[in-house]
């Protein structure tokens, strides 16, 4: 009887004891959300260039380059 | 086109917040709201250098990763933006940002944070180009008029860059290329004479 009783508290004391091992990982598996918002009109599609975007882009390279002095004074 | 980026060269700055004042004065941004801002680094030690910071645009912007509504978006030209109708004004992004580029707005009597306000690179918002709704909401859209920003197009010694990354980077390169290295072509050696050196007497100083 006692050592049943001794049996089944070791065996209880084992279980427990081996209880935190069967944790199961808590890392967070992290997804990028999504834009929820409105939708952006294009920079091109303004009053100024009208969807022409090859126009837009010759614009905004020229006045990139007007940043350069180099090339301002030469 | 590639990515449009921001530069600022701190050869260059010479602290004058000409970039501040034109940002605030194009975007019509209320009081205590700062998009851009000049900070020095070893202030009033000789050798110190200044730089024009703002939002970055991140090309894996932590501000975008961090929100819980989602309302930030990148344009076609790698622009970050929001929508402010979606936000918030959590402070998240706040905390996220490595350079304190998200502010917000003091709403109402009780000091209630308002929804976030951000750089824009001058290119509005998610409502129609040029619109007064855009205006009201997140300045002035410079990109859709074929300008660049207001804060780099009105440096004086051009020390602040905006546009195309790779625009940017061939006008430093070839400027580094022109002026050398160091202090001693363009900064406080120009001015000062370089650290330790003595100043040199007035002609006719008692000694």
């Amino acid at each position: 009887m006692i050592r049943t009783i001794a049996t089944a508290a070791v065996g209880a004391v084992i279980a427990f004891g081996l209880a935190g091992c069967g944790e199961r990982p808590q890392v967070i598996e992290y997804k990028q959300g999504k834009y929820q918002g409105k939708a952006d009109t294009q920079p091109y599609d303004s009053a100024t260039f009208k969807g022409d975007k090859a126009e837009w882009e010759r614009v905004i390279k020229n006045r990139n380059q007007n940043q350069n002095e180099y090339k301002r004074t030469s | 086109m590639a990515r449009m980026k921001f530069l600022c060269d701190a050869e260059r700055c010479i602290e004058c917040n000409g970039c501040v004042t034109a940002c605030k004065q194009e975007h019509d941004v209320p009081w205590g709201v700062n998009r851009r801002r000049v900070v020095t680094i070893n202030d009033g030690v000789p050798g110190e250098r200044s730089i024009s910071v703002a939002c970055m645009h991140c090309s894996d912007a932590p501000c975008m990763a961090v929100c819980p509504v989602d309302c930030f978006y990148k344009s076609e030209e790698g622009v970050v933006l929001h929508d402010k109708d979606l936000c918030i004004g959590c402070g998240y992004c706040f905390y996220a940002c490595p350079f304190g580029a998200p502010q917000f707005p003091q709403a109402g009597a009780f000091g209630v944070r308002g929804k976030m306000d951000k750089c824009t690179f001058c290119s509005g918002g998610p409502e129609p180009n040029n619109s007064a709704a855009e205006f009201k909401k997140y300045g002035r859209n410079r990109l859709a008029e074929g300008k660049l920003p207001a804060c780099a197009e009105m440096c004086a010694t051009k020390a602040l860059l905006a546009g195309d990354g790779d625009v940017l980077a061939d006008i430093y390169r070839e400027r580094v290329t022109m002026r050398g290295k160091g202090a001693e072509v363009w900064g406080w050696g120009t001015a000062y004479g370089p650290p330790g050196a003595k100043p040199a007497a007035p002609a006719g100083a008692k000694s």
